[in-house]
């Protein structure tokens, strides 16, 4: 028997699909409330440091990775500043059929 | 030669088995095997690693996780211990791990129960571990051993089941094998599937779509159905690695214990009784009795119920005048699952006997040779007046009207 016949994979973006087509609510950043950016410098990251599917960048205001967030909710409900908001989708405009990414998982 | 209750001759096998992690929680009947396992770690007899935990579940998280690195392991549980470790049990078999557990066999709750019946681990048949039952305590302490061979052979996990109290806690002549055959049987482990590497970190157990998918290296990794077909095949492996490892073992140590099933008088019987664990035993007493009437009667004993022996079974009761299969355990609303198994075996095969169930023996409910024997006389009588379909036989059953 060889690692082939057990759920295995090398760390990698992504290895799950685009875990961004669970969404429902997308978090929308208030830059200028988010203490990183107000200090200028890398500090807070929580919720980098909350995010479970590691897609939020650690940066002076964070970068949300919307290929692969899957819109949880924690980084909003965890951020110190109240700078996070869910915001549902539909009000987007993304709940139409996107041809782009038709047959991709 | 020694003496021994069943608890101990299962301690005793993970002992010569050099087994390097245990971790497991008290429960009646299974806890003396881990109590002996835990004191001779203390005393330094035993050099491995005794992990107390909270709870069942956690008791077999910690041995899939030691498992998964490439250490040898074991566990015993009992009931609702093993019911609480329901999930665990699922992701031990399908993340392929060579784990040995031993069920002493109790009622589940409710109601509470402490008493014997094999409905704890007959209701882990689906999960994919191998299940072989016990009939003594010495083939408690050879099976254990042999687990660990056919598990580390086939990466699949086994459950070594006896009775409890019955065998537990009842103590018999065991013959103990000496460390070094056990050792030349049982070399230690090799490297575990997926090594931890840090230069080669690897995510072992991640999702699994539908789907085989390349991942973002290019190597196509297999999907969930592809993953349980393999799983499946192993199991349906272990049909032929099971008499392999027991003729080896023979050799070990002069000890045999048929694979898959075992008969007694067998061999000109008219009517065959089939059963699994310590019951067996009860009714090889019991075709004594019936021999002794002249009814030509026999004993299919079960070891090995999953994977169930479906060909040994065809070819045992081919051309019999009936088989009449006891459980101690019950699928509510249908009938006891060994018999389900055997009539399904049988189906459409040449020659089948009409094939009766009977359930005893439920949260230690009294079932002896006599009972045994009384049903195989009904039994008899029913297929002699061309009865072919019956329901469950209940044995010893105290319910007015």
């Amino acid at each position: 028997m060889s690692e082939d016949e057990i759920s295995m994979s090398r760390p990698s973006v992504g290895e799950a699909g685009r875990t961004g087509d669970w969404r429902n609510s997308r978090p929308i950043v208030e830059s200028a409330m988010c203490l990183a950016v107000k200090q200028g410098k890398v500090t807070c990251q929580i919720c980098w440091a909350y995010c479970p599917d590691g897609c939020i960048t650690r940066s002076i205001g964070p970068v949300i990775d919307l290929t692969y967030c899957k819109g949880c909710g924690i980084c909003a409900q965890e951020c110190p500043a109240g700078a996070i908001t869910m915001v549902p989708e539909a009000e987007h405009g993304v709940c139409a059929l996107d041809e782009t990414s038709e047959g991709e998982l | 030669m020694s003496v021994m209750t069943g608890n101990e001759a299962a301690a005793t096998a993970a002992k010569l088995a050099r087994v390097q992690v245990i971790a497991a929680y008290p429960i009646t009947p299974q806890s003396p095997v881990v109590e002996t396992l835990s004191a001779w770690v203390e005393s330094g007899e035993l050099p491995a690693e005794f992990v107390a935990v909270e709870s069942e579940h956690s008791a077999l998280t910690v041995c899939i996780g030691a498992s998964t690195v490439g250490a040898r392991v074991f566990t015993a549980t009992s009931s609702n211990g093993l019911a609480y470790m329901n999930e665990q049990v699922w992701w031990a078999a399908g993340a392929r791990l060579p784990i040995v557990m031993c069920i002493a066999n109790r009622a589940l709750a409710a109601p509470w129960n402490v008493l014997n019946d094999q409905q704890d681990s007959m209701s882990e048949r689906d999960a994919g571990w191998i299940q072989l039952y016990c009939r003594d305590n010495q083939e408690i302490l050879d099976t254990t051993i042999q687990a660990y061979r056919i598990a580390e052979r086939l990466h699949v996990p086994v459950m070594v089941c006896y009775d409890g109290f019955l065998l537990s806690h009842t103590m018999m002549p065991v013959s103990v094998p000496n460390a070094e055959s056990i050792d030349a049987f049982l070399p230690p482990l090799a490297a575990p599937l997926t090594v931890v590497d840090t230069a080669d970190p690897r995510n072992i157990g991640p999702v699994v779509m539908a789907d085989p998918r390349a991942d973002q290296t290019g190597v196509v990794r297999p999907g969930y159905m592809e993953l349980r077909v393999m799983h499946q095949r192993a199991l349906l492996e272990a049909l032929k690695v099971i008499p392999e490892v027991d003729a080896v073992y023979a050799e070990a140590t002069g000890r045999s214990w048929g694979g898959l099933v075992w008969g007694h008088l067998l061999d000109d019987a008219d009517v065959v009784i089939v059963a699994a664990g310590s019951l067996a035993t009860q009714a090889t007493v019991a075709v004594e009795t019936l021999r002794s009437e002249g009814i030509k009667a026999g004993v299919l004993g079960i070891r090995s119920y999953r994977p169930f022996p479906a060909d040994a079974v065809r070819k045992a009761l081919a051309g019999r005048k009936v088989a009449l299969v006891f459980d101690k355990a019950l699928s509510y609303g249908y009938e006891g699952p060994i018999c389900a198994d055997v009539r399904a075996a049988m189906l459409g095969a040449d020659s089948s006997p009409p094939v009766f169930g009977a359930v005893c023996g439920l949260g230690g409910r009294e079932v002896g040779p006599e009972h045994v024997a009384d049903a195989a006389r009904r039994a008899i009588t029913d297929a002699d007046t061309g009865v072919s379909i019956r329901e469950t036989d209940w044995i010893n059953l105290k319910l007015e009207g």
